[in-house]
């Protein structure tokens, strides 16, 4: 069933604006139609200079993130019927990033949070011929976590980080967690240490936004709590 | 202003086997990956059911080894693929996959803590080692997090628009890539030794696809306009269980896990078509199948989708191995699995064809007798080696991309240590990348413009229709001439946007040339191979013709604009001469 539907789209060119303004458009849709397929047709059929960042369209690779009606979104998860279609739709960028164009945010400073966190597996004992092993509870431990799309919902949506940029941020610990309670890493203690500051886990106060952003739904504050008492009991 | 940087090894694409690549380079040379989005955005991530190998964690069919691999790899394809290849791979397999394991991938457990395998279509034994349905995404990430520990360089959302290939003494040679960056418009010259192309696929080609929006021919659109040869292009995979009506896909996964298609008479129909595997047949045989039921009046409510069941392996183990598969329903279509089955329909999904490379040392053919060209390599989905044939068994590709591409980055060291260093640039290498962004954005001028996203949408369309799971010469000519028709349209593009910052549009004709060329190869090669074989399904030659056509189609551009030029190369048969194909 087809329905018009209005979009306030979030509109700004650093060649040609000196601030960014929102642009209305109205397009046809279906309603099984999502926020990118709706953006998608604008692009395609009404202004060829929208630009939004996307790759896989079905909530996996993580580029999609904008923020609709106020909240951070993944656009190709958030189906149009479901974001009050009867008013005009906003659609702009993430929250807590510089902006670079119409919705396309520099994400840059999040992804050097994460490099500073030895963000890969290590271990330093021997590998076995073949896998090591690993039993089904101890890889659940860190299954979610492992999900984690990175597509920077969680922290747009973070008021410890709206204070303090400098602030990891929820996907960023998330990450460290993911090889701390991997039961084949060896080098938890050293990832632990790195976190364990007032710029890391100590900044994070259990607002539990991150879980509400989080397009794939991980229980972040919950993995996040989980760090924090692992580094309590090291004592760090 | 022209950026010029210097690496010895350029890798296209960020995706598993460019990083696969990348991480055997790191460390030995001085190695650059180059993606056109950020690199855990790349399409592998997408890969959901798993990963083929015969490790033997799940015996309940009976013990498994590379050689049962190999047979159904071999009889998967049809017969069409290169068994010295096929054979590499299946016996690489398992340690392939403890590597993984080794660098981290979170793999699935057995009770026993062993990796877990489950089922899959053409597979005779469990072997699809998986993370639950997000295998590619997992292994994506490791593969990343690894190349960030040993300092690999990345290009992030840099678009590389073609080759620079140049001959010295009748020899053709890659001397590396020209692009430029999504962020400013400026222009980068990546001067290197050796060059790996890892663009991935093309589904983009078709308008129902599961395939990212990147997925553009990239790579392919270079090397047809290099003047190099691709293989077997006519052979695109339907996977046959998209998501109706959006096209997403929906793993084999889930009939890996019991799930049975019904049609719209509520008939579990594929007795009928595959007696002994039953669900659990390859893609293409799958695909004809529902295909047929619908023509023939069993689709759904009259519609031209099937269902798949799953509600009956119970709520608890659909969201233990299922988690994504759940949620896709939900939120796409309103359905929950666990109680009511998917809708679904065969989606483009894969190309079998490609770039085709030398097994002995990697690098992409100059021609069909055997020359290649010094300096570049390709491996992933944009490569044919051909390990897939005339049709790819599920999660064969997730280890197709690990086993070449680590085979790539240790033949283009080899190749380094006695290459003399870095050839000089003839010629300004962005001089047709220059022309060519002012052509887009001036349009033409004695005739009216044309975006981008139309002629895209004409192009997809016309696959759809004529280059489907079904085809016919008359419906392939018929499609042939409206490519045709809308490459001569591609003349008059205009881009609207005027902006240096992440110009899409910009991006769109770039892409949308890409996928033209790719177009040519695919019409050409579907409308000289008269039979059927693998994903390749004639109506008017319903036949597999080992006389006429057991060999692999190569096509090349004809430089003064021609018919693309057509030639054979034989098929390598080491150890299963062509059998009839039963499942």
């Amino acid at each position: 069933m087809a329905m018009n539907v209005t979009l306030r789209i979030f509109r700004f060119d650093p060649d040609k604006d000196q601030k960014p303004h929102t642009q209305d458009y109205t397009v046809e849709l279906e309603t099984f139609n999502t926020i990118l397929d709706a953006i998608t047709k604008v692009r395609f059929t009404q202004d060829g200079s929208l630009s939004f960042r996307r790759a896989c369209s079905h909530a996996i690779c993580g580029s999609c993130a904008m923020t609709v009606n106020h909240e951070s979104r993944l656009a190709c998860q958030t189906l149009v019927k479901d974001c009050h279609p009867e008013k005009p739709i906003l659609i702009e960028p993430l929250r807590s990033y510089p902006v670079v164009r119409d919705l396309i945010v520099d994400m840059d400073r999040f992804y050097e949070k994460i490099g500073r966190i030895q963000p890969w597996f290590e271990s330093e004992l021997p590998a076995p011929y073949e896998e090591r092993l690993q039993s089904e509870p101890d890889q659940e431990q860190i299954d979610e976590a492992a999900s984690c799309i990175l597509c920077g919902s969680c922290i747009s949506s973070c008021p410890s980080f709206w204070a303090d940029d400098d602030y990891l941020g929820p996907a960023v610990l998330l990450k460290a967690y993911r090889f701390i309670a991997d039961t084949r890493d060896t080098c938890g203690a050293a990832r632990l240490a790195r976190v364990s500051d007032r710029d890391g886990l100590w900044r994070c106060h259990n607002i539990a936004n991150c879980m509400e952003a989080c397009p794939k739904d991980i229980k972040l504050t919950h993995w996040i709590n989980r760090l924090k008492k692992m580094a309590v009991v090291a004592k760090m | 202003m022209i950026h010029t940087h210097i690496h010895d090894a350029i890798v296209v694409g960020a995706g598993l086997a460019g990083s696969r690549a990348a991480l055997a380079l790191a460390g030995r040379c001085n190695v650059a990956v180059i993606s056109k989005v950020f690199p855990t955005r790349s399409h592998s991530s997408t890969a959901q059911g798993g990963v083929a190998a015969s490790i033997n964690s799940n015996l309940s069919k009976g013990e498994d080894s590379w050689q049962q691999h190999l047979f159904d790899t071999v009889k998967g394809g049809d017969y069409l693929g290169d068994q010295d290849a096929q054979e590499y791979m299946c016996r690489e397999a398992p340690t392939t996959v403890y590597e993984l394991e080794h660098l981290g991938v979170p793999f699935s457990r057995t009770a026993d803590g062993r990796i877990s395998q489950r089922p899959f279509g053409g597979h005779s034994r469990p072997r699809v080692c998986h993370a639950a349905d997000r295998t590619g995404h997992v292994m994506l990430h490791t593969l990343w997090e690894q190349t960030l520990k040993h300092g690999v360089t990345y290009y992030s959302e840099m678009e590389i628009t073609d080759l620079i290939v140049e001959e010295e003494g009748g020899r053709k040679i890659c001397k590396g890539v020209v692009g430029y960056n999504l962020w400013d418009s400026s222009l980068h010259v990546f001067h290197a030794r050796t060059v790996l192309l890892a663009t991935g696929g093309a589904g983009r080609l078709y308008k129902f696809t599961s395939n990212a929006y990147e997925n553009t021919a990239d790579g392919l659109g270079m090397v047809w306009r290099a003047g190099l040869p691709l293989m077997d292009p006519e052979y695109t995979q339907f996977h046959p269980t998209g998501l109706y009506p959006i096209g997403i896909l929906i793993t084999e996964g889930v009939r890996g896990e019991g799930g049975i298609l019904l049609n719209g008479q509520g008939e579990a129909f594929m007795g009928k078509y595959a007696p002994e595997f039953k669900d659990l047949a390859p893609r293409d045989l799958t695909s004809r199948a529902i295909y047929t039921e619908i023509q023939e009046g069993r689709g759904v409510n009259g519609q031209d989708y099937v269902h798949l069941k799953i509600d009956h392996i119970g709520r608890e183990k659909i969201l233990e191995k299922l988690p994504e598969m759940y949620k896709f329903a939900k939120t796409y279509v309103g359905v929950d699995i666990t109680k009511d089955p998917f809708p679904v329909k065969p989606t483009m999904h894969y190309i079998m064809g490609g770039i085709p490379t030398d097994f002995a040392t990697s690098r992409v053919l100059a021609d069909g007798n055997g020359a290649t060209v010094q300096g570049l390599y390709a491996s992933g989905e944009c490569a044919c080696e051909s390990v897939h044939g005339g049709n790819r068994l599920g999660a064969n590709s997730l280890i197709d991309t690990v086993c070449f591409g680590k085979k790539c980055g240790l033949h283009m060291l080899e190749a380094m240590a006695d290459d003399h260093g870095h050839r000089d640039l003839v010629g300004d290498p962005t001089a047709a990348l220059v022309a060519k962004m002012e052509r887009y954005k001036k349009g033409p001028t004695d005739a009216a413009p044309v975006t981008p996203a139309d002629l895209r949408l004409r192009m997809q369309l016309n696959m759809d229709a004529k280059v489907g799971v079904y085809r016919t010469g008359e419906g392939l000519t018929e499609g042939r001439a409206a490519h045709h028709a809308v490459r001569a349209d591609f003349a008059r593009v205009k881009i609207s946007d005027t902006s240096t910052a992440f110009n899409l549009e910009l991006k769109d004709a770039f892409e949308l040339e890409n996928l033209l060329d790719f177009g040519e190869a695919v019409l050409a090669g579907a409308i000289y191979r008269e039979e059927s074989r693998g994903a390749h399904s004639r109506v008017d030659f319903p036949e597999r013709d080992d006389q006429r056509f057991l060999h692999h189609t190569l096509v090349t551009r004809d430089p003064d604009g021609g018919a693309p030029r057509l030639s054979k190369k034989p098929v390598t048969i080491t150890r299963y001469q062509p059998a009839a194909r039963k499942y």
